[in-house]
């Protein structure tokens, strides 16, 4: 019986605990759908007239739509060149067992440490004398910063993989890239989306970098656009609420199909 | 595979190409910035260590490290005590777990500019709503002070992070095994004693990998820093990282800020091979 109490207090606990983690965002919703006298005159409560004026605006003024797909596009394209080719450099580690091998997974490794803000000076210039600030550029800085924990979780998997599966494909025919391709790689799935999950995580929600590589207008990323939409619109709660609702959505959608993958790579991730 | 193989060096060119461009060659060109009097354009001259002793007679910097460094250190106690707190509610038989723990963890996917942004509306217009209400005087005037800015960045990131720890701290509560509790329990040993003397010893490795997150994440935080108060009031709520980026991109001193980048790096990556060590060191006592 007392076990059973007990149990009732801690999800009691629990449910009053995640009440209050999502209170932020119910009150964000609420206030979305406010009037903009409604947010002064009432924050805490229910709207007094449901609007949708608020939405209609604010998706015109982030050119959702656009922003969203130029998102979408350097978050996805960064992503796949980071799974091939950090599982191709880690493949090629993994199966030469020179002391070049291991100087170079140290490299890698230890590019970890580094902070985004001490190259960030140095990087930014030259890559602008290069004419390089651009989509492009900017995904090809996502590699570079994403592929040091890719190839080291990449590299773990890999040990764990017989050398015999290599040797038996090369007897029946295959070149290198062919053993990869389509004997290797297939066998990193659980890894490479683990890899996924942690890059696009960081990747999508990346303001700082986008904000000094690509300032053009009509390529603005959601974090970038949110942060000049927000500066635009300060005091005006209601567009801004608005805005930030929309640009949550996308995470949340992602979130419900695929909460048990995220949660158990951010696991993998974090205790590797 | 051999290193004359054309295939082994075909298969690491692109990482090793944008490694060396992105992260190597700056790394290097920033130290030697760091001792001239580069302005982002033209020839740069060397100043040898002036950029570094202006460093320690900058109050602004300084102040701005003092700032970051007690943010981080209430950050880590915080942030660790709410995560193992929600991973022992979520790791406990009740039904409700998977979805307290979808909720807990929901944060910690968004990023910090959006989440600091819904919290400035909420620290503004939320709290004065009810400081007006309840007639409590401690709920106005949020973030317009360096103690209410403070509490507020560690409100934000606690929120934002403990989901985050809470799953490194499961991991490590699930690999307890449930039938050495079991044999406890039938020893008599009590909810405390069970877990002061089996949970414990056993989640002991989680502590040194979510302080050391938790650590690094804090003193590097810049999205938050940003939306939440972006400074505010009169910079003395800026954080390191913060104060890097608006001397380098504001104020133009490039080299200046590239020294204290080359600081932050150090102590970056001393925090970050200190915890090499103490996991190497206690994979060696396992």
């Amino acid at each position: 019986m007392k076990g059973k109490w007990k149990l009732w207090l801690i999800g009691f606990i629990g449910f009053i605990l995640a009440i209050l983690w999502l209170t932020p965002f119910y009150l964000m919703l609420v206030n979305a759908f406010k009037m903009k006298r409604d947010i002064f005159a009432d924050t805490l409560g229910l709207p007094e007239t449901w609007t949708l004026e608020n939405f209609t605006q604010a998706f015109e003024q982030l050119d959702f739509l656009r922003t969203l797909f130029n998102s979408l596009l350097i978050s996805g394209v960064s992503v796949v060149i980071i799974i091939i080719f950090s599982a191709m450099a880690a493949y090629a580690l993994s199966r030469n067992k020179s002391k070049i091998s291991s100087l170079l997974f140290f490299v890698f490794v230890a590019a970890m440490l580094i902070p985004f803000q001490s190259v960030m000076i140095p990087l930014v210039a030259q890559f602008g004398q290069l004419g390089m600030l651009n989509k492009a550029g900017l995904i090809f800085m996502y590699l570079g910063f994403g592929c040091s924990l890719s190839i080291f979780l990449y590299h773990g998997t890999l040990k764990g993989i017989p050398l015999s599966l290599d040797e038996a494909a090369k007897i029946d025919g295959a070149n290198r890239f062919q053993v990869f391709w389509y004997i290797i790689f297939p066998l990193l799935k659980p890894m490479s989306i683990t890899v996924g999950i942690l890059n696009v995580i960081w990747i999508w929600n990346d303001y700082l970098l986008p904000s000094l590589v690509i300032g053009g207008a009509g390529s603005e990323t959601i974090p970038l656009k949110l942060f000049f939409f927000f500066g635009q619109y300060t005091k005006q709660w209601h567009l801004a609420l608005a805005g930030l609702t929309l640009s949550i959505i996308p995470v949340i959608i992602a979130y419900f199909f695929a909460q048990r993958q995220i949660i158990k790579g951010i696991a993998d991730g974090a205790v590797k | 595979m051999r290193n004359r193989d054309a295939a082994y060096w075909l298969f690491l060119t692109p990482v090793l190409a944008a490694l060396i461009l992105v992260v190597i060659v700056p790394l290097i060109y920033g130290f030697y910035y760091s001792f001239t009097n580069w302005n982002g354009l033209g020839t740069p001259d060397f100043i040898g260590f002036k950029n570094y002793i202006d460093l320690f007679t900058d109050k602004g910097f300084l102040d701005t490290f003092w700032f970051t460094i007690k943010f981080s250190v209430a950050a880590i106690v915080v942030i660790n005590i709410i995560g193992l707190s929600l991973a022992l509610i979520v790791t406990s038989k009740i039904k409700s777990s998977n979805i307290l723990r979808t909720v807990f963890f929901m944060p910690n996917l968004i990023g910090g500019l959006i989440l600091g942004f819904i919290w400035q509306f909420i620290f503004i217009k939320v709290f004065g709503a009810i400081g007006d209400l309840t007639g409590i005087e401690a709920f106005n005037g949020w973030l317009s002070t360096t103690d209410t800015g403070f509490w507020g960045l560690i409100i934000l990131t606690s929120w934002q992070m403990a989901g985050y720890i809470m799953i490194i701290y499961i991991a490590y509560l699930q690999a307890v095994p449930e039938d050495l509790i079991e044999a406890a329990k039938i020893d008599g040993a009590n909810s405390f004693q069970r877990f002061r003397h089996i949970t414990f010893p056993l989640v002991a490795p989680a502590f040194t990998v979510s302080l050391f997150l938790t650590l690094s994440h804090s003193f590097k935080i810049y999205d938050q820093n940003l939306s939440l108060t972006n400074g505010a009031p009169y910079n003395s709520t800026e954080m390191v990282a913060m104060n890097i980026v608006k001397s380098a991109f504001t104020e133009n001193d490039m080299a200046y800020a590239q020294a204290k980048a080359v600081i932050f790096f150090v102590i970056v990556a001393v925090v970050s091979l200190t915890q090499v060590y103490f996991n190497k060191k206690r994979e060696v006592e396992l």
